[in-house]
């Protein structure tokens, strides 16, 4: 078998096409006239996420993001669209008017954002070696930014007290 | 491969994010509009460690993630008590303190 790619180009073959899926994906997710057909396009640009990880080296990134967005956000957010009957059909009232002014505004911060980071960091190159081992990420959470990881955890914990307080019916 | 296509994927994201955020008016769609952000952060999060050989952007990256499910909780709890309290969740027509 005659190796026809080598290991970067495949690399770069496979953001390509992952890339291109999540932003059509997540177009579909700004512009659907459909809120469930929206939900699901996020379900795709939060996979293609998870794939960039792994594309990346961060494997243990990648199964969290699987597990905590697609897993629990998406459910979280389809309850709430139910919840909040939402009409599931097609209809044209999700989107305010001024679509021309919030396109014209993202469409600058794209060209902002782009110039900067081809200024910046056009250059660079990533040598990906080995991934990430999820031991060296326990270490550094757990040596290094433990304050962090503890203030996380009390955010966590007040977030869900303050939901459940504000969402119960009394 | 260059750092830039990363970049710019997470860039391209994040604005289309802000147009969510300012287009849609359902307060479901303008909070998942708001995840879309949080994931161009956290992709920019894990190139830079990767680009840097430093583990901590993606331990910022998991912090970004946690912070974004308590995010997600605290806004749908505040978008169905919207729903009960008045008839819909359009946030246009959410203007109790306009002055």
């Amino acid at each position: 078998m005659p190796v026809i790619l080598g290991e970067a180009a495949a690399q770069n073959v496979a953001f390509g096409i992952i890339a291109v899926v999540m932003a059509v994906a997540a177009i579909g997710v700004v512009t659907m006239k459909n809120i469930v057909h929206a939900a699901l396009a996020l379900v795709v640009v939060l996979a293609g996420v998870a794939a960039q990880y792994i594309l990346l080296q961060a494997e243990f990134l990648g199964i969290v993001q699987v597990l905590i967005y697609i897993g629990a956000v998406l459910v979280l957010f389809l309850f709430g669209i139910m919840l909040t009957r939402a009409p599931m059909r097609r209809t044209g009232e999700f989107d305010n008017d001024q679509r021309v002014l919030a396109g014209l505004v993202a469409l600058l911060i794209f060209g902002v954002l782009a110039y900067l980071f081809h200024d910046q960091f056009g250059n660079d190159k990533l040598h990906l070696g080995q991934p990430t081992p999820t031991s060296a990420i326990a270490d550094s959470i757990f040596r290094t930014y433990v304050v962090g990881f503890e203030v996380v955890s009390m955010l966590l914990l007040a977030a869900l007290i303050g939901a459940i307080v504000l969402a119960r019916r009394d | 491969m260059p750092v830039t296509e990363y970049l710019l994927l997470s860039a391209f994201l994040f604005c289309t994010g802000i147009y969510g955020v300012l287009a849609r008016r359902n307060g479901v769609l303008v909070l998942m509009s708001v995840e879309l952000m949080l994931n161009a952060v956290n992709i920019n999060l894990v190139a830079f460690s990767a680009r840097l050989n430093d583990v901590a952007g993606q331990v910022f990256a998991l912090f970004v993630i946690a912070i974004a499910a308590a995010e997600v909780g605290v806004g749908l709890a505040i978008v169905l008590l919207i729903y009960r309290n008045r008839v819909g969740v359009n946030l246009d027509e959410i203007d109790l303190m306009k002055g």
